[in-house]
């Protein structure tokens, strides 16, 4: 039923940018204002949920400690996965936000008969990391459209992932890999038992509007055949302020551009958002140094106490007994 | 005690999923699974909220007049206190890579033990009440409605968390379900909700200063039995001091410790090296417990707790504080205590008299572990050891959750084990140091009347224990944290019978030479040392 | 502990990353796309007409000429015959470069507007009649 909703979710949207630009030729509407508010709607409530987040304080150092602590000297401390220092954080964060390194450790737990097994299961540490960087190359990518000239880094970029030279226009692998990962991802949600029993519309709707998004692309440069240049001077033009439509370019182009659209304004009320959030993460962000230097809680406020005295008042008699030295006799 | 299920019986469970979604299965309350509800007395005493006497078995839970609003306020009160409460509320995908790592998931099958769908139990109010989506599409947003079943559910699963981290390590985005457990909890206290077995602990702590309620003169003659079997043993009469003004070191240990076995023997190995070292300490009545259900609770509790520590170091007028062997103790020294009640500027920079070291690591809270004293003891050669006197023993080490997962003490056990014992083997690597398995008590669930989630939480850790049993022929389980000493001898006998569980510093003191003793032919628990030359028999 | 400072900085790298298009263009004219007809035959031309419509010689020349040297290399069809039934040559010299003789201004103008790199010109000068090269 979810998985269904979510289709139809994504089907509608496409279906609305096919109306309204191959029947009703709102271009301007498609083209023009609808990018322009996804943009804003993007970067504005990306902003607005990363102050929020820190507008609440961190009061207590609670570092996941993933390694040996800094003791003695002679005892060596794992300063990546249990840093004392910026450094270390940093090193920490980098590895988590590159290669994550956390996913990576994953196990997969099985009971047979009356023994637990652990296995490795690193399938979805590799499918996302396939996704997530074939996202990041296919967006740089998409720069092309955006610069003019286009610079040395992004044309190397490009030929790096057409260097196959299968097809024309050149076939780029990270197409491949994004719909390959992205279908992973989609399978083991809804094949596997335990993952599909926790998933929501909200897990299942974005992988397919990404599917969406790559299958509009993928259509529009390998089957329709867009005009790439027409395309350019859209895209030129909304970069630039001075916005303009075309008429030359192919229905499949709006879709591809509704779809994107919908996905930046999705991404700041949705789970999306752990982009920005495994920066502020406190279990991986912190130094484990809260025995060295006093961490600070803003809010830390004085509470009631059982003070010595009353302790001492209420036991007075049985501690002289048992030969207990007293503050008061 | 319910009368106990048998092996096969527990082992029934799959990993599978019901038919109906989650939000559609009603929580089910087993027997044996869940503790008995707080007392009204033991809430008073530390004056919480709605202290009334209630079950959980019960339809009525009692719950005051406006406690929806009450939950409401309160998640709003935290999210503006704690990032992590906001941000883990916010960011999880579901990607499921936490979903087999908890221990009362592989030991109960129960997908709501899922830490992901765990921390959903509280995520579908957040979403309902705090986020638009949650407020328009409702369900379809993953929402749901704050109801007395909610609470209930609430109250089960959340006391089926022992906030031990294991998923926290491999989530993502560090995502710790110990926290959402810890709001849980707090919120629940706001409607005078908690187990028997933590709120009487806390009232017993806040006024005896120790969980197990030992008054002074309770204490005092415990130590005096345990001193006249250190006297049997090594034919020395040794002399703790309590309460004493102007000793260099505070020791606390937790109050397990001092009260019951196998507990008394670790605090016998405390004793034992102190004494051989001739070292300039003192322990306390007041603050007799280093241990903390308060943080079981509420973040105000804990705190409340664990100001007796620094409190009672400023007034016996010591330098520094030593700690013994206990796990979230070590969590709230090294990630609260000094936020909480420092600066501790009272004392000073934590040197060792014995061998000089400064321990760098604990210049700001002032507080040492043992197992770094002694390591560095061990080190600098200051020790004298017979390791054939624990050659009876083929030792593994078992990690405590907060001292690997909240600190990062790994080394420093491992290394006096090596140094004190012949045998010892690790158990699989994916349930050691940071990978570590719950005992399946921790955060409180230590009772009687939840023995069966005990068993089924603490049987993945039983499992790498057996795997050792069965290859190395390990008959003790070695470990720093006085719940593992109270929890592991009911789970061993349980399910891998034969094997003994032992306190780092009981080892230590097996194979202390100490100046002046007689010839030993006993160990810490008064049974005969093997003779000299003569393996095990495994 | 808050961490202002570098949620900051954080959010201002995110800003400048995500609107970094804009921060480029902004102000810039966008130049319109040139492409130059002004070649001899195209201005001797009566109807100034590809063969086959522009737009769709836009969006679909490359997968045309792909097609042709398949067609030609392959099959050994050198005819083509467009949607209007008029048959041309397939070839890059003898055909499309008789009309557009001007590669810089035409088909470089766009392919370098548009980033694209064709094999194209691995083996073909892009004058009428050249030949390959060497």
């Amino acid at each position: 039923m979810k998985v269904w909703f979510s289709l139809l979710a994504v089907i509608i949207l496409a279906l609305t940018a096919w109306v309204g630009v191959e029947i009703l030729h709102l271009n301007t509407l498609f083209g023009i204002i609808i990018p322009y508010t996804a943009i804003a709607v993007f970067i504005g409530g990306f902003i607005i949920r990363v102050v929020r987040w820190g507008k609440s304080p961190v009061p207590f150092c609670i570092t996941t400690t993933c390694g040996q602590q800094q003791s003695l000297p002679w005892i060596k401390q794992n300063k990546i996965e249990n840093p004392t220092n910026t450094w270390g954080v940093i090193w920490r964060m980098v590895l988590e936000v590159t290669l994550f390194r956390s996913l990576f450790r994953n196990t997969k737990t099985e009971k047979i008969e009356d023994k637990l097994v652990f296995g490795s299961a690193q399938w979805l540490w590799f499918g996302s990391l396939v996704f997530h960087w074939s996202m990041l190359i296919i967006l740089l990518r998409h720069l092309r459209f955006f610069l003019n000239p286009v610079p040395g880094l992004i044309i190397g970029l490009e030929s790096l992932d057409s260097f196959l030279q299968i097809g024309v226009p050149l076939l780029y692998i990270t197409d491949v890999l994004l719909v390959a990962a992205l279908t992973y991802l989609f399978l083991r949600r809804v094949m596997i038992p335990n993952i599909k029993y926790i998933s929501q519309i909200a897990d299942y709707f974005p992988v397919l509007l990404l599917l969406g998004i790559a299958a509009s692309g993928i259509l529009g440069r390998y089957v329709y055949g867009v005009d790439v240049a027409a395309v350019k001077e859209l895209t030129m033009s909304l970069v630039s302020f001075k916005p303009t439509t075309s008429t030359t370019i192919g229905t499949i182009f709006y879709i591809h551009i509704f779809l994107v659209s919908s996905l930046a304004v999705y991404f700041p009320c949705s789970k999306l958002m752990h982009a920005g959030g495994i920066f502020l993460s406190p279990t991986r962000n912190l130094a484990n140094n809260s025995r060295i230097e006093r961490y600070i809680n803003p809010w830390n406020y004085e509470v009631e106490k059982h003070h010595y005295s009353e302790y001492e008042d209420e036991f007075r008699d049985k501690m002289r007994k048992v030969g207990l030295p007293l503050e008061k006799e | 005690m319910a009368k106990l299920p048998k092996k096969d019986e527990l082992l029934q469970h799959k990993f599978d999923v019901p038919k109906t979604d989650w939000m559609d299965t009603p929580v089910e309350f087993k027997p044996g699974t869940y503790c008995y509800g707080a007392k009204a007395k033991n809430l008073e005493i530390v004056n919480f909220p709605n202290a009334r006497d209630w079950s959980p078995e019960d339809e009525d839970w009692k719950l005051p007049e406006d406690w929806k609003g009450t939950i409401i306020e309160g998640i709003s009160d935290y999210m503006s206190k704690y990032r992590s409460f906001r941000l883990f509320m916010d960011v999880c995908v579901r990607c499921g890579a936490c979903a087999d790592k908890c221990h009362f998931y592989m030991g109960t099958g129960d997908p709501k033990n899922m830490p992901v769908l765990r921390a959903e139990l509280m995520r579908s109010i957040y979403k309902r009440y705090f986020t638009t989506s949650g407020k328009v599409f409702g369900r379809l947003a993953g929402a749901r409605d704050l109801t007395e079943d909610v609470i209930k559910e609430w109250w089960y699963y959340f006391f089926q968390c022992t906030e031990c981290r294991r998923c926290s390590v491999f989530c993502p985005y560090g995502i710790d379900q110990a926290e959402i457990t810890i709001m849980g909890r707090e919120l629940l206290n706001l409607l005078g909700l908690n187990t028997d077995w933590i709120s009487g602990p806390v009232a017993n702590c806040y006024i005896k200063g120790n969980h197990v309620g030992m008054e002074p003169q309770a204490i005092m003659s415990n130590i005096e039995f345990m001193i006249d079997d250190i006297e049997t043993i090594t034919g020395k009469r040794i002399n703790p001091s309590f309460n004493r003004k102007g000793a260099e070191i505070l020791f606390v240990a937790p109050s397990g410790d001092l009260f019951a076995e196998p507990g008394i023997f670790t605090c016998m190995g405390y004793l034992m090296l102190f004494e051989q070292l001739g070292l300039d300490y003192t322990m306390s009545t007041y603050a007799s417990e280093g241990g903390n259900f308060g943080f079981f609770t509420s973040n105000e509790m804990a705190k409340r707790l664990n100001a007796k520590i620094y409190a009672e170091a400023k007034r016996l007028g010591v330098k520094w504080i030593l700690g013994g062997e206990c796990g979230h103790m070590w969590r709230l020294v090294n990630q609260y205590m000094d936020t909480w009640n420092g600066p501790a500027d009272f004392l000073e920079e934590p040197i060792s008299p014995i061998t000089g070291t400064k321990f760098e690591n604990a210049k700001s809270t002032k507080m040492v572990h043992i197992t770094e004293f002694t390591a560095d003891l061990i080190y600098h050669n200051k020790l004298k050891l017979d390791p054939s006197r624990n050659d009876h023993l083929r030792i593994t080490y078992h990690d405590s959750c907060n001292t690997s997962r909240g600190m990062g003490l790994l080394e420093e056990p491992r290394y006096i084990i090596n140094k004190v014992c012949n045998n010892f083997f690790e158990m699989p690597e994916e349930t050691i140091r940071e990978k570590t398995l719950c005992c399946g008590s921790g955060s409180g669930l230590n009772a009687g009347e939840n023995m069966e989630l005990r068993l089924r939480g603490g049987f993945p850790r039983a499992n790498a224990v057996k795997y050792v049993q069965e290859n190395h022929g390990v008959n003790v389980l070695a470990n720093i944290c006085a719940l593992d000493r109270a929890s592991f001898p009911s789970l061993m006998d349980y399910w891998v019978p034969g094997v003994e569980v032992m306190g780092v510093h009981e080892l230590v003191a097996n194979a202390l030479v100490m100046d002046g003793e007689i010839e030993r032919t006993l160990d810490l628990r008064c049974e005969p040392l093997p003779e000299k030359g003569v393996k095990s028999d495994v | 502990m808050y961490n202002s400072r570098k949620i900051i900085i954080g959010l201002v790298i995110f800003v400048l990353v995500a609107a970094f298009p804009f921060f480029i263009n902004v102000g810039k004219t966008a130049q319109p796309l040139q492409l130059s007809l002004n070649t001899p035959t195209i201005n001797q031309l009566e109807k100034k007409e590809c063969i086959e419509s522009a737009d769709y010689m836009r969006a679909n020349h490359m997968r045309m000429l792909n097609e042709w040297r398949d067609q030609v290399v392959r099959e050994g069809n050198t005819v083509y015959t467009s949607s209007s039934g008029q048959k041309y040559e397939m070839s890059l010299e003898n055909n499309c470069f008789q009309c557009h003789s001007n590669k810089s201004n035409f088909c470089d103008s766009c392919h370098t507007y548009s980033q694209v790199d064709p094999y194209c010109w691995d083996c073909h000068n892009g004058t009428k009649g050249a030949g390959l090269k060497q």
